[in-house]
């Protein structure tokens, strides 16, 4: 188990990611920052909280929330069924806004997939962006990050895990390396 | 686990399990496309040999917010009536591939049959098997209470629940005094000693006569339905007098605390077990007992059909 990425660092690339889609949506007027369950969940809330001291305005003008995807996956058959997370849409809905999906680790690219799918349910966005804290390569769609924390090449058999202080008690990133079965 | 038979097959983690589920299905209620494409592909039969409106309607309603295909078995209009039996019926609907099979039925144990019979290869839920158990009807009741009364997550300890009237040809009742105790609410029978089944000594509740003196403590009262159709002896002298004794009307509406609420499984006989002012009170959430029924009965189809099989331990991963 190797450390990839310490707790600054993480720290560091929130606050990089939070520039750039200030930057890239021209403010944080238009923009609903959807974490992905669970530890997506709680980077969108610090995301949030960073944008807002950036922009110097209440954290309750961010709209944030929280989209669980498992209805939508495509792994469901293959595996007993999993708990639902929540999902918690802000007031203001996803019509006509910019939605920035956030998640921990970026892999196959399936749980975006499930989370445009779950995203279209819903309404129809102006864009659909991704953040993601960590990008580990080997993707199986043809989708990709929009803001990237750390690109972090892995073989398939590691197995990265993001660590957070509101689940975890400690923020770092780990890789694994799986122990041969 | 496979099927859903009896709440007696849940431990307590499985029962929250459903509950939660339920609690975050609810929510595509109010979303503008109330549709997930989780059960595609999945075929679903309600095999009803005794009339039903709500149940068979919330569990189709459920199977096709989830997607799957829902075809409609009602004895009545099928060759059940020109004699086919159970074997024969269930052999046929293995036949056109159904994934579960939800059955009700006027006898005791009828599900347990099927799911033992190894005649289909799909999940069964029992939908009501004769004055045995309702369990969906359980999980509903559970959610509506927990909604009302409990905490969002978490059980229903500290809760005090009176279920009344004809508990002796009650599913509704036997599945509930399981659920309610299993989740730790404190359950009470009111009924007239002609309504209470053997045995009752034996179950997890206490048993009373005398609603008026039970209504003040409790957070819930659950009305039953005076189930005329099953009664083929006198069990109490006249509707008026049953109605007098354990009937709810305003006075003992008033009688209750003021933050506890009125369940009834329905079909309701108004006038006899509960009266119509009662039963469209602020205080009655009878009406959405029906649409957290959907939510629940979605949860299960999900966690019995969504995932790959799994023979032993609990509902999730």
């Amino acid at each position: 188990m190797s450390v990839a990425l310490p707790a600054a660092d993480i720290s560091r690339a929130l606050t990089r990611i939070a520039h750039e889609i200030l930057e890239r949506n021209g403010g944080a007027t238009d923009i609903t920052l959807l974490g992905i369950p669970t530890r997506g969940a709680h980077l969108a809330k610090r995301l949030a909280q960073i944008i807002a001291t950036i922009e110097k305005v209440p954290l309750s003008e961010i709209a944030v929330g929280t989209l669980d995807i498992t209805m939508h996956r495509d792994d469901l058959r293959l595996r007993a069924p999993r708990a639902l997370m929540p999902t918690m849409i802000p007031p203001a809905g996803i019509e006509n806004r910019h939605v920035i999906l956030i998640d921990d680790v970026f892999f196959s690219g399936r749980t975006i997939r499930a989370a445009l799918d779950a995203l279209g349910e819903m309404g129809r966005p102006k864009s659909v962006q991704l953040a993601v804290l960590v990008d580990r390569g080997h993707r199986e769609l043809p989708i990709r990050a929009d803001f990237v924390g750390k690109n972090l090449p892995t073989a398939h058999s590691q197995s990265v895990k993001v660590h957070l202080t509101e689940i975890d008690g400690v923020d770092e990133v780990v890789i694994e390396d799986e122990v041969s079965a | 686990m496979r099927h859903l038979l009896s709440i007696s097959d849940l431990n307590r983690g499985d029962a929250l399990s459903i509950l939660d589920t339920a609690v975050e299905l609810a929510r595509i209620s109010d979303a503008p496309v109330k549709k997930l494409p989780t059960l595609r592909g999945k075929t679903i039969v309600n095999l009803f040999f005794e009339d039903s409106t709500r149940t068979r309607i919330s569990f189709e309603a459920a199977a096709k917010r989830l997607s799957a295909d829902v075809i409609n078995f009602s004895a009545k209009g099928s060759s059940v009536s020109k004699g086919e039996s159970l074997k024969d019926t269930a052999q046929t609907l293995q036949a056109m591939g159904a994934d579960a099979v939800i059955i009700r039925h006027s006898a005791s144990g009828a599900a347990q049959w099927l799911a033992d019979s190894h005649w289909i290869g799909g999940s069964v839920i029992n939908a009501g098997d004769g004055t045995h158990e309702h369990p969906t009807q359980a999980l509903l009741d559970a959610f509506t209470i927990r909604k009302h009364l409990g905490s969002t997550s978490g059980d229903l300890k500290g809760l005090h629940i009176a279920i009344v009237g004809d508990i002796l040809h009650s599913r509704v009742a036997r599945s509930n005094v399981l659920l309610l105790s299993l989740l730790g609410a404190e359950v009470t029978l009111v009924a007239p000693p002609t309504l209470l089944p053997m045995g009752v000594q034996t179950w997890p509740v206490k048993v009373s006569y005398d609603f008026d003196s039970v209504l003040p403590h409790v957070d819930a009262v659950m009305m039953l339905r005076v189930q005329q159709e099953r009664m083929q002896d006198l069990f109490f002298p006249t509707a008026r007098e049953y109605s007098h004794f354990f009937g709810l009307n305003r006075d003992r509406l008033n009688l209750m605390k003021k933050s506890s609420i009125i369940m009834h499984p329905g079909p309701m006989n108004r006038g006899l077990e509960i009266t119509a002012e009662c039963a469209d009170s602020a205080r009655s959430v009878i009406v959405e007992q029906v649409a957290n029924g959907v939510s629940v009965r979605m949860a299960v189809l999900y966690l019995l059909l969504a995932g790959a099989q799994q023979e032993q331990g609990g509902l999730l991963a």
